[in-house]
């Protein structure tokens, strides 16, 4: 086993982009996320790698369009408003079925919002985004340890399914330091890169690279094709953490740092006698509603804690169909919940207090 | 207390962050979990440059700490900020040569030690963040002298290795003051 080292979520992410044989980014500063991208300018020379500081994130993720079209393993991290950004070139990416890692380090929106953490982008990143009928798969890591086995599988995703995958964490998540290994965890078989364009060598057909179907009857089964494999995606992707759920007569859900707070208003409120456990989806899309349907009988109610004003909220409600009671919490701006008050939170549903 | 939540806290360039850094790789060395959290941005030139440092037996919940077990405070700013927050029977260690006040609050165990002054006197300029450093472990029992000093050796950039042993002088210096 390795020595561990303390290491920052954002550099842990970037040096694991690196072993995970990325050797292009293209980036535009913003706080809280610069870490990333300083990491990969000073690393990417000396590894034979690329790091370019794009004008904008506009012209940064359509560098990730061109280099991911040519085969390359490509990142392009960014906070909130430049992920906003980056919404167009995300559209035409998946369009293409081309795969990318995009990192949003989500800071307190709308408009230029504040720097502090949050996670009032998770519309944007499960639903929302940029135009189209399409999908990312959007990954949420709680700790430094998984910011790194969560980078490595996004590149994998990525190739595998050919789309893009969103990595998302916090400021929280990005500044802390935790011990960590770089070890990735365990790694998938990528099929070759057979469409991309690295020139014919007049041996083969052109490959071409292209969202534009003008023939509605076309698009559609472009469109229909792509969705199956998001169907298949959807039945053997989606992943959560389950934590002292297994005698848990009450659920607390919460994904990437807010998920860490709970599981301390958890160890309180199973102090004072209530069986709180949690589920943390690690996937937000596919999100893994069938992990929630199992409790379904189990818990009296749900309260999903975000920071935001309630997003995840929605989609805990579909999973559960209406079966079990779902109230939110949520802290906005850049606050962060604390646990006192999850835990007032959760007194006043269990006290019956609806 | 072999285990606690830790909130540092200073002007920007008086060592803040790495005095965190320096208790929490002290805590990996010693097989504890650890975390380490700095308040970033603009908030860092407000006078309250802070870091969170978490130590426990078992994996770290959350990385923010509402209630600190121990609080640093080398400014006047940093202790009207977190003063209020400590929990209850905790520790303030402060720098007596900077903040013009005691602490206010009675249910909690006040260390002042006059860090930057004895820094200066010792030739240790700079250091005053692990002189305290030094009073906090005397007076909690956070971790041993030999534990932090492995820390430190882990948090002390190789090109920077001529500095360790002033490091650990300005540790001892804080240990060992009585006051």
């Amino acid at each position: 086993m390795a020595e561990k080292v303390l290491v920052k979520g954002n550099e842990a992410l970037a040096e694991a982009a690196i072993l995970s044989g990325c050797r292009h980014y293209f980036g535009y500063p913003i706080t809280p996320q610069t870490e990333i991208a300083a990491y990969m300018a000073k690393r990417m020379p000396k590894i034979g790698g690329v790091f370019l500081q794009a004008e904008s994130e506009v012209a940064a993720a359509n560098m990730v369009f061109g280099a991911a079209g040519a085969g390359a393993r490509a990142l392009t991290s960014s906070s909130s408003p430049g992920i906003s950004l980056k919404a167009e070139a995300l559209s035409y990416i998946a369009g293409c079925d081309l795969p990318c890692v995009v990192v949003n380090i989500v800071r307190a929106g709308p408009g230029l919002g504040g720097i502090q953490p949050a996670q009032s982008d998770y519309f944007q990143a499960t639903k929302g985004h940029g135009h189209g009928d399409y999908q990312m798969i959007v990954l949420a890591p709680s700790s430094v340890q998984e910011v790194i086995h969560l980078t490595a599988d996004a590149f994998d995703l990525a190739d595998l399914y050919r789309m893009p995958v969103m990595i998302i964490g916090d400021g929280m998540l990005g500044q802390m330091m935790e011990p960590v290994e770089f070890d990735l965890g365990k790694r998938r078989e990528i099929p070759p890169k057979t469409w991309a364009t690295t020139g014919t060598e007049m041996k083969r057909e052109h490959n071409i690279i292209n969202s534009l179907i003008m023939n509605p009857d076309d698009l559609e089964a472009c469109v229909r094709e792509r969705y199956k494999r998001y169907d298949y995606i959807k039945e053997h992707e989606a992943m959560a953490e389950e934590y002292l759920m297994d005698d848990a007569d009450f659920m607390i859900t919460a994904y990437g740092t807010t998920a860490r707070i709970a599981k301390n208003a958890i160890a309180e409120l199973r102090k004072q006698g209530i069986k709180a456990g949690l589920v943390r989806p690690i996937t937000l899309w596919p999100f893994p509603e069938k992990i929630y349907q199992k409790y379904t009988d189990k818990v009296s109610a749900i309260l999903s804690v975000e920071m935001s004003m309630g997003q995840m909220v929605d989609d805990v409600k579909l999973a559960v169909g209406g079966k079990v009671p779902v109230h939110f919490y949520g802290r906005t701006g850049g606050n962060v919940p604390y646990p006192d008050e999850i835990i007032q939170s959760v007194l006043k549903i269990t006290g019956g207090d609806k | 207390m072999k285990n606690g939540k830790i909130i540092l806290a200073g002007f920007g360039g008086q060592g803040i962050l790495f005095a965190g850094k320096v208790l929490a790789y002290s805590g990996l060395k010693a097989e504890r979990e650890v975390s380490w959290l700095p308040s970033y941005g603009p908030e860092m030139r407000g006078g309250t440059a802070n870091c969170h440092v978490v130590i426990s037996d078992t994996p770290v919940g959350s990385p923010i700490i509402p209630n600190p077990d121990i609080l640093i405070a080398m400014n006047r700013p940093s202790l009207d900020k977190f003063e209020e927050l400590v929990e209850k029977d905790g520790y303030v260690v402060y720098d007596s040569s900077l903040i013009d006040r005691p602490v206010k609050r009675t249910d909690i165990k006040a260390f002042p030690i006059p860090a930057t002054q004895l820094a200066l006197e010792a030739g240790l300029e700079s250091l005053a963040n692990m002189v305290i450093v030094g009073k906090v472990l005397k007076e909690t029992g956070i971790y041993t002298l030999d534990e932090v000093q492995k820390g430190l050796e882990k948090s002390v950039p190789p090109t920077k290795a001529a500095l360790l042993e002033k490091n650990i002088q300005a540790i001892k210096l804080g240990y060992e003051y009585e006051g």
